[in-house]
């Protein structure tokens, strides 16, 4: 799925100045991944980056002081205005994630280009944002979770969906 | 930490601290980015009120909330309707009526800051409250020497000068305390209270001994304590408790909260070497109030979480 996606991406930017930028903490992993396999294909260094969206949420003050989300790290060394950024993230659902990480990513510059490369798309989009590259279109309900696992993280690559223990009406 | 206020270094404990300067440390790596602002605050209103003159602590809370996102206001004693005889309760319930998400409270009385906790529905962070204490001074402290010896446990620390009076040294003592640093105060007997060992800390009247400890740390010597009765002259002190060149060995470092007065409690030259600290405190300034405003009014209280108050079913998911 990566490899296809990585043959898209080095299609669509046939210039090879492209960055890899992942979306703590989970895109980080698969952008690792991805920038890897890019960079075989260019026999080229790929720049690489990671991006932590916790100061751009716009849920911060709907959540309460004991569900503050982690703050990772956030580190994008190359000159976003010279490169068609791409960022990585494994699930795509409201959209809202991907909007704060472009936000962020403006706070390095004007970026030349931004592209969204996601594993899993799951719909259920709040704002017109869409993904330039997808491994797996899933559709699912509202009261579904969908999880990403990664061999890195959790031992395993794979996607599954389960019930939210709750139901949030 | 879940503490709605800043009003001692004790309300945090380890935790509490650990968790403030990981998030300093994210928003050291934010100051480093071409556009050092985020958005987290939009919307919140914070009011610094200052009793007291102060360039450090006033201009970087300043900066701090900016750099959040959050709409500031800095009212000084001087120049406002204090001066007309405006009473502190009566200052603070007009700038609560603004409703802002936190008061930043500078004051020449030990407890101003709790009693503006009282009285407001902010969030109050204590920016130094007479010789009672200064949280955040304490927090920078912490940050700016982890970030130099990439530790705090088992750092052996000496605090010199005028420790009686300093809010500087208590918030300190407890922080360093608090991480596992081992403390010991300093300075002419009329200015080093007995009492003071009850923070845990060891206390001498000489620098013999000086040469054990990492870090050095330098009160300021207010030149109107020293030219009354309560200590020895100027020359006398700078003889016995000035730090400079002779005394510093390779090694340490020497921090200072400011305004330093060169010459007295530092030698120029200690100021200026490579050994001092004193700009890296100054720079901490900014992260590490940007981490405190973060921690108390990211989720919690302010107009944010009033207005969600009915849409809380709507739990935020991972997009």
């Amino acid at each position: 799925m990566l490899v296809r996606i990585a043959h898209e991406i080095v299609e669509r930017n046939g210039d090879g100045r492209v960055a890899i930028v992942g979306i703590q903490p989970r895109g980080v992993v698969i952008a690792q991944r991805l920038r890897d396999k890019v960079a075989e294909l260019l026999a080229a260094d790929v720049r690489f980056g990671e991006i932590d969206i916790s100061f751009y949420r716009d849920d911060l003050s709907l959540r309460g002081p004991e569900h503050q989300p982690e703050v990772r790290e956030t580190r994008i060394d190359f000159p976003v205005e010279e490169h068609t950024t791409v960022l990585v993230d494994d699930v795509l659902y409201t959209g809202r994630t991907v909007r704060a990480a472009i936000e962020a990513l403006f706070a390095f510059g004007r970026p030349r280009r931004v592209q969204l490369a996601v594993v899993c798309d799951r719909g259920h989009r709040e704002l017109p944002i869409r993904p330039d590259y997808v491994g797996k279109n899933l559709p699912t309900s509202r009261r579904e979770r969908v999880n990403v696992r990664l061999a890195e993280v959790d031992g395993v690559d794979e996607v599954s969906i389960s019930e939210l223990a709750e139901v949030r009406a | 930490m879940s503490a709605r206020h800043l009003l001692a270094i004790g309300d945090l404990g380890r935790e509490g601290i650990e968790r403030i300067l990981a998030r300093a440390e994210s928003f050291a790596e934010v100051a480093g980015r071409p556009i050092k602002k985020v958005p987290t605050l939009r919307g919140r209103t914070v009011i610094n009120l200052f009793m007291e003159p102060s360039t450090r602590t006033q201009s970087s809370f300043e900066l701090a909330a900016k750099r959040l996102s959050a709409d500031v206001v800095t009212v000084k004693a001087q120049g406002s309707s204090v001066e007309k005889g405006e009473s502190f309760k009566d200052t603070v319930l007009t700038l609560s009526a603004y409703d802002p998400s936190a008061i930043v409270v500078r004051a020449p009385h030990a407890g101003a800051a709790a009693l503006v906790a009282r009285w407001s529905r902010a969030s109050v962070i204590n920016a130094g409250d007479g010789k009672h204490e200064h949280p955040t001074q304490a927090l920078l402290d912490l940050f700016t020497l982890r970030r130099r010896l990439g530790r705090l446990d088992g750092l052996r620390v000496w605090i010199i000068g005028d420790v009686a009076h300093s809010r500087v040294a208590r918030s300190g003592i407890v922080a360093l305390r608090t991480m596992g640093c081992e403390v010991t105060v300093c300075g002419p007997p009329t200015l080093v209270p007995r009492a003071i060992a009850e923070l845990g800390c060891s206390v001498r009247y000489d620098l013999a001994g000086v040469e054990r400890a990492d870090v050095i740390y330098a009160l300021r010597v207010q030149r109107e304590r020293i030219a009354g009765i309560v200590a020895p002259s100027l020359r006398e002190y700078v003889e016995r408790w000035q730090i400079d060149g002779r005394r510093l060995r390779p090694g340490q470092v020497v921090m200072h909260p400011g305004p330093v007065n060169r010459g007295v409690e530092l030698a120029s030259e200690v100021c200026d070497s490579p050994q001092s600290l004193i700009v890296d405190q100054v720079e901490a300034g900014v992260a590490v109030r940007m981490a405190v405003l973060y921690e108390l009014l990211a989720g919690a209280g302010g107009d944010g979480a009033r207005l969600s108050a009915g849409r809380e079913q709507e739990a935020p998911q991972p997009a």
